[in-house]
């Protein structure tokens, strides 16, 4: 079975935690784990906020709030798409940007590096995507945006519970 | 989703309080850094209690918090806590080699 979907959606923090949810309610059908829910849910939010504050550096929502009133604003922003490919038990995600791109992929990726200190970004982004998913890909090309690929096989400690 | 307000944040004693939202992700993780500070400059904290009884949720913006406040604290001797974390943010925390600054402890 294949199955696809595709959402496109502003790139402002309001909308991280409605693209994780997408790709989990994606993939409940599956039957995964908590784990694995929280894994892709966990890696969806790494890609699509480093595509927020990075890839079109909107850091409306960080470190500018008012005793946690945040005023409405309208910033103009850039679109988020992600695209999650399902082959039976095998999901590919894929989140891309049209923002700045990076120079240097494999620097962004070295643990503890950020580019952004300042807003006490861990740096720990990329290395959340690679210990939660099975496979990470990263293409960035500067001045045109950043695609991040990766998946994950699903149900694997499951059909190893039920055989058992 | 669940914001936070001023009571999420308490002193007791010498130790600041923080009761974290349901998710903690970029969106809400400037106003938990910035309202923790305010209180570790104004009272005397000393040491920072991070409480994820109602976290079901974190990624790396979590860690970007935590690590600010334990390099504001640390530095006069003051640790950093974590408290009711569900086996997922226990992974999260280990993932990111942060329970080695953060004592975790079990309830």
């Amino acid at each position: 079975m294949r199955n696809e979907m595709e959402i496109i959606f502003d790139a402002v923090s309001d909308n991280e935690s409605f693209a994780r949810v997408a790709v989990a309610a994606f993939v409940s059908h599956l039957n995964p784990t908590l784990e694995e829910l929280a894994d892709i849910k966990t890696a969806v939010s790494e890609a699509v906020t480093n595509s927020i504050i990075h890839g079109y550096e909107n850091l409306y929502g960080y470190g500018r709030t008012d005793g946690g009133q945040q005023e409405q604003r309208n910033v103009p922003t850039g679109k988020v798409q992600i695209r999650c490919v399902l082959e039976k038990d095998l999901l590919h995600i894929f989140v891309t940007d049209r923002g700045k791109g990076m120079e240097d992929v494999e620097k962004a990726m070295e643990p503890l590096f950020t580019t952004k200190p300042e807003l006490e970004r861990s740096g720990m982004g990329f290395a959340f995507m690679e210990a939660f998913m099975d496979d990470l890909e990263v293409i960035s090309t500067p001045g045109q945006g950043t695609e991040v690929r990766m998946s994950k096989r699903l149900g694997v400690e499951e059909q190893i519970g039920s055989e058992a | 989703m669940d914001h936070m307000g001023s009571e999420d944040f308490q002193v007791i004693d010498n130790c600041l309080m923080i009761r974290l939202p349901e998710e903690i992700d970029h969106h809400q993780a400037g106003f938990i850094s910035e309202t923790a500070d305010r209180h570790l400059l104004r009272k005397e904290v000393c040491h920072v209690v991070f409480d994820f009884e109602n976290t079901r949720f974190m990624d790396s913006s979590g860690i970007g918090i935590i690590m600010g406040r334990y390099r504001k604290i640390s530095c006069f001797g003051g640790k950093v806590y974590a408290i009711h974390a569900d086996r997922q943010i226990q992974r999260i925390l280990k993932v990111s080699g942060l329970n080695k600054i953060v004592e975790v402890l079990e309830s």
